[in-house]
């Protein structure tokens, strides 16, 4: 292949020139226009939040595993914790720290640009988000406290008296959630045009490792989903506010006949799960697009049927709009919408399943190395396989009927939303770290957390699966007084309580060792895991201002060139030019590139 | 290696917790019987993916471990394998979703000739009401409720003259007869679950929702909320008395009409401070009823949510910060007007604050203190129940 | 040619070949994100449109008449449409001074839609039509409340135009091309309100929903 010669690259659009180095503290730290300094702060602040979320649950699970005991813990703050718990973990730290976290830092670095298209942007995007949050714990200090609605915020009840906080809480709740979708807004035209726009040389679509594409097809929904969170929280804060009725039907409140009429519940219902089907998708794609990556770098393998995997993850994007309504199977909508919402819900496992038999396919014959970041991806395999079975149950919508509202429900969505994404949280940072500080984590304090983190989350919800075929009903303070319930049910309670406990504690281990290796760590080389994508080849770890030096890269095959028979070493770089004379297989396609030398 | 070891010792830890837990669904009370048939195939064939699939890693981390010299494969695809592993995870999904709509299809097909029982959801406490003789469920809104009417219903309705009304907590229905619940809510969404039936809706204010089934074995069954809808949600509790065709009529046939409750509820007289006493508790127990206080607050003695109003007018009360307070009118009226400013020791403080006319509240003040002055002081604290 | 060129160049030559102006990259990367933006306001406004729909098809919606400041307002979006459609072209042209007068026009309009909208409101509010008390009323202000705020940060956008094409309106002639743009989307989707608004009636609405 002719090769451009590589000083024809002062490209006009390389912009080095145009944006010079920041000089002064804020302005490199702070007020910060650089992707990976932006990264950091947002995941900084996610995982700051995240600590918070981890607390509430905690106190959720004295409770429940030691009933009346704490007595601080009342029925009224008891709902106030399960409902920011929920809205903090899923909006404010799963959604942040992938799309704002990774996404941030990777996209250019992978697609070999030296920033975002839109740096200032992704800037405000940032100091948006941290509004957005401090918004949110102003809803902990004002009279009634944060609301206790559930973080589903259904109306009627979310915006009555009978709930706590819903006088101001839920105001700033909603008022926290338009924020935190202006900052995704911002955010999300950033990783979307970068993606389409600033890919260097010899970066295809098809070349792009399958990371990109997780985060690239979650941002598309999250653009498309947040708007429909956006409408319902804005008519919910009016009907509050106001006191129109977009949501809320002729009622009686507290023995008082209210001024509302002629709102629809249900209408809300839609409108939330409409943007709240897809949120879990924003969530699970950029955990199944990282996980594609970390499994084929530590087990030295290309990634099995690369192509199926992309459209796989484009599927499931698609599909995961016409599903919502498989949380209102029992919402008393119109019966006959069951039949389609089962349908395409399961329909949606189908690529589901391809991803999880490629990333077995991919460690079948591979060379599998057991560091930190595959015990995790692996951990990831076991929790997501037993998620996902799960939501076969609750999708197939007469299965669902009974189990709806228990314990069922809530340790699916814990495993494929909760434990799942968060390991791959974990792993990803273990696998990157290197690159983001120019150090390594302590090993074995990564094993360590590891272990407590794996075992204690399958622990925890494996046998709450069972506590929800009994019938146990979730968002309950206390169950005193139900015969159906065995004495046996609160005994494991108690148990999960403590291991919810031990895994709360045990991620101080983890955050104790980010403080600890970025500060002390064994300093790594430029490429420890010794990996073929783009984002390991910069010349400067960690990667300096303009990410590439004076040459943006040339990208000559895809990001999984492991294993390639013939070649020196396991593993070819992206960028790495090809060995004259060397037929590079490579899966049809991923060599066309448009505009470049046949 | 720790790592395979670890996935086969949680794949046989989840089969024997499977086999040996004592958690599973209750016993069976409706003939839903196919909701369960079709639980334990979904059961089987995920139970199979999830072990099969487990172990294969577990042989795979064993077999393809890191070894000094080895290099992975390079197999970038296979089409034919992943046509066939597309073509069978289909066809397991389809295993799973034909059964479980065609069990829908039964579910959304409901019976003629249904027994029609209309559950009333409001925070926090359930109501029932039968069609009269005429089969017809009155009309129902809003802006008919009252302490006096808390179903609602439209006076000027005849069909709503002659249905059975059940204030309290406990419904019962006839062995083996199809029921059609039709559920209403005077405020938020709830849920009436009765574990046992498996059948069961939200119910949504401002519209009818609707689900059937059969009772098939004889028993009293707990139903519960499953809706959050508030923080008496876990309180919301009623009972399903499922008996034979003749003890059902004899129950059915003692039960108020709405008409008789018209009748009986007393005008609120214009001169009522002036005494009146017995009007007053009567419409006292009402409102117990209407602004839902029965929800937390029993008047035979035994403590729930909230303390007994059996005995309480003149007992000494202990509070939760070490003090006590004899519960007088002054005492019941304050409360009532502010319930968080006092915290009762051994209950939670989750009293809400129910709007009442300075009439309505002498009335329930009035009613509470009918309920006996307090026992001996041998009675034991009353505490919460665990 | 193209082989030493990386994709944006490549692109902006086709843009080129097609007729267009070779743009630089950063022209090219906001207009994508431009068109990811309409997107997103498209789809937010489209939900917006079905709860509308939904609502006004209970029982207990009325129509409401429309203020004929409406009119007025829907003339001065257009005008501005075009003002910025005409100030595009003319900045590609030889004409500076009619660029800078065309982009200040259209800003006005814009303006002027605000201001009339905002009179609208007062009109109906002196008709008695609070955002509360029936579905027609709450749509009526939370629908111009939306449009206009998006337009409002349209403005934003086009006051930063015009401070950066001011001096050159060629060499900016593309932020005025993509002002134009969101001027037009803007416009259309006011086109689309005001007709949701004035002519999907509870009974139309009840028709669509298939409850009539």
């Amino acid at each position: 292949m002719n090769t451009p010669a590589p000083t024809g690259h002062a490209v006009p659009h390389d912009d080095d020139a145009g944006h010079p180095a920041p000089q002064s503290f804020l302005s490199r730290y702070v007020w910060s226009q650089d992707h990976k300094v932006i990264a950091v702060q947002y995941a900084c602040t996610a995982i700051a939040v995240g600590v918070v979320g981890v607390v509430l649950s905690n106190l959720m699970r004295l409770q429940l595993g030691f009933p009346g005991q704490f007595e601080f813990i009342n029925a009224e703050r008891y709902y106030q914790f399960v409902t920011m718990h929920g809205m903090i973990m899923v909006i404010y730290l799963l959604t942040a720290l992938f799309l704002g976290g990774f996404g941030n830092y990777l996209i250019p670095l992978m697609v070999g640009a030296r920033d975002m298209v839109f740096p200032y942007l992704n800037m405000l995007s940032f100091w948006v988000y941290l509004l957005s949050v401090v918004v949110l714990m102003a809803s902990f200090f004002v009279a009634g406290g944060p609301t206790g609605a559930g973080w589903t915020l259904y109306p009627p009840q979310s915006i009555l008296p009978g709930t706590p906080g819903h006088a101001g809480g839920i105001v700033l709740m909603l008022v926290s959630l338009v924020i935190f979708i202006v900052a995704t807004t911002m955010g999300g035209l950033n990783y979307v045009t970068t993606v389409l726009q600033a890919r260097c040389e010899g970066m295809t679509l098809l070349r792009m490792p399958l990371t990109v594409w997780g985060i690239f097809v979650a941002t598309i929904l999250a653009l498309l989903g947040f708007p429909a969170l956006f409408v319902s929280g804005v008519m919910l804060l009016l009907d509050r506010t106001l006191g129109t009725s977009f949501f809320m039907p002729a009622l009686v409140s507290m023995g008082q006949v209210t001024g509302y009429k002629g709102g629809s519940p249900l209408l809300f219902q839609h409108l939330f799960w409409f943007f709240g089907h897809p949120e879990v998708y924003i969530v699970a794609l950029p955990a199944f697009g990282i996980v594609s990556d970390l499994i084929s770098v530590h087990a030295r393998k290309c990634i099995f049927g690369y192509r199926m995997m992309v459209w796989a993850i484009v599927a499931i994007g698609g599909l995961s709009v016409v599903v919502w309504a498989h949380h209102m199977f029992v919402s008393g909508m119109n019966p006959y919408f069951g039949f389609f919402f089962a349908t395409t819900t399961l329909i949606i496992a189908v690529p589901t399943a391809i991803k999880v038999y490629n990333w077995l396919l991919t460690l079948w014959h591979g060379d599998i190395h057991l560091t930190v970041p595959m015990l995790f991806a692996l951990a990831f395999l076991c929790t997501f396989l037993i998620g996902g079975l799960t939501g076969l149950f609750l999708g197939n919508v007469s299965v669902d009927i009974p189990l709806s509202g228990t314990y069922f429900v809530v340790a699916h969505f814990h495993m494929v939303m909760g434990v799942a994404p968060l390991l791959v949280v974990f792993g990803g940072i273990y696998h990157w770290f290197p690159k983001v500080t120019g150090r390594m984590l302590d090993d074995r304090l990564g094993r360590l957390h590891f272990w407590i983190t794996f075992l204690g989350t399958y622990a925890i919800y494996f046998p709450m699966h069972y506590l929800g075929v009994l019938g146990m009903p979730r968002r309950y303070y206390n169950f005193d007084g139900y015969k159906f319930i065995p004495p046996s049910a609160f005994t494991m309670n108690e148990f999960i309580t403590v291991v919810a406990l031990i895994v709360g504690v045990g991620q101080l281990l983890f955050i104790f060792n980010l403080a600890w290796s970025a500060w002390r760590g064994r300093p790594a080389d430029a490429n420890p895991w010794r990996a073929a994508s783009l984002e390991w080849q910069t010349p400067a770890t960690p990667p300096g201002h303009g990410n590439w030096g004076p040459q943006l890269p040339v990208v000559y095959r895809w990001a999984y060139a492991y294993g390639e028979p013939g070649a020196a070493e396991d593993f070819i770089p992206q960028n790495a030019p090809p060995e004259p004379g060397a037929g590079e297989p490579e899966p049809e396609g991923q060599s066309e590139v448009r505009g470049a030398p046949a | 290696m720790t790592m395979a070891v670890a996935l086969l010792l949680i794949v046989a830890g989840s089969v024997l917790f499977h086999v040996f837990n004592p958690w599973w669904t209750t016993p069976l009370a409706s003939n839903w019987k196919l909701m369960d048939d079709t639980l334990g195939i979904t059961l089987a064939i995920t139970g199979l993916f999830f072990i099969v699939i487990n172990v294969f890693i577990a042989y795979m981390l064993v077999r393809f471990r890191h070894r000094a010299g080895r290099r992975a494969a390079h197999e970038p695809e296979n089409r034919k394998l992943e046509r066939w592993l597309i073509g069978g995870t289909t066809v397991a999904i389809m295993a799973l979703l034909a059964p479980g709509l065609l069990v829908y299809a039964n579910y959304v097909r409901e019976p003629r000739d249904a027994l029609v029982l209309e559950v009333l959801a409001q925070q926090w406490q359930w109501r029932f009401r039968f069609p009269g003789e005429d089969g017809k469920l009155g009309a129902t809104d809003a802006r008919f409720f009252s302490a006096t009417n808390p179903f609602g219903i439209d006076p000027a309705d005849r069909a709503g003259q002659d249905d059975l009304l059940i204030a309290g907590d406990e419904v019962h229905l006839p062995l083996g007869k199809p029921v059609l619940v039709l559920m209403r809510s005077n405020d938020v969404l709830h849920d009436f679950f009765v574990p046992n039936f498996r059948a069961r809706m939200n119910t949504v204010p401002g519209q009818v929702s609707r689900f059937w089934f059969t009772p098939t074995v004889a028993g009293r069954y707990e139903a519960l909320c499953a809706q959050l809808c508030g923080v008496g949600h876990p309180n919301m509790r009623g009972y399903v008395v499922v008996e034979d065709p003749a003890a059902y009529q004899a129950w059915h046939a003692a039960l108020p009409s709405f008409a008789k409750s018209q009748a009986k509820a007393p005008e609120p007289p214009a001169g009522a401070a002036a005494g009146g006493g017995g009007a007053r508790v009567d419409q006292g127990r009402a409102l117990a009823d209407s602004k839902g206080c029965v929800a937390c607050h029993t008047i035979d003695g035994s403590p729930r949510v909230g303390p007994t109003w059996k005995g309480l007018y003149g007992k000494t009360e202990n509070m939760a910060d070490g003090s006590t307070a004899l519960v007088d009118e002054a005492y019941l009226r304050s409360f009532i007007r502010d319930p968080q400013a006092r915290h009762v020791k051994g209950f939670p403080p989750v009293m809400p604050k129910i709007e009442l006319s300075d009439e309505e509240l002498a009335a329930l003040v009035a009613y509470i203190q009918s309920l006996g002055s307090p026992p001996a002081q041998a009675a034991a604290e009353q505490k919460a129940p665990r | 040619m193209s082989t030493a060129l990386g994709r944006s160049q490549a692109g902006a030559l086709r843009g080129a070949a097609r007729g267009g102006r070779p743009r630089d990259a950063h022209a090219s990367a906001a207009s994508i994100g431009l068109w990811v933006f309409m997107g997103v306001a498209t789809a937010l406004f489209s939900l917006f449109i079905v709860a509308y729909v939904m609502r006004m098809s209970g029982d207990d919606a009325i129509t409401i008449a429309l203020p004929w400041q409406l009119w007025l307002s829907s003339a001065l979006l257009v005008a501005g449409s075009v003002a910025l459609q005409w100030a595009g072209n003319a900045s590609r042209g030889l004409d500076p001074m009619r660029a800078r007068r065309l982009l200040l026009v259209g800003g006005l309009c814009a303006v002027g839609f605000l201001g009339v909208q905002l009179w609208a409101w007062q009109a109906l509010l002196g008709a008695q039509v609070m955002p509360a008390g029936n579905p027609a009323g709450s749509f009526f202000y939370l629908l111009t409340a939306m449009h206009g705020l998006h337009l409002a940060g349209g403005l934003a956008g086009w006051a930063w135009t015009a401070r950066a094409a001011w001096p050159d309106p060629a060499r900016a002639a593309w932020r005025i091309a993509l002002c134009a743009r969101y001027w037009h989307f803007m416009l259309a989707v006011w086109l689309v309100l005001f007709g949701l608004l004035g002519w999907v009636t509870p009974e139309v609405a009840r028709f669509i929903c298939g409850t009539s």
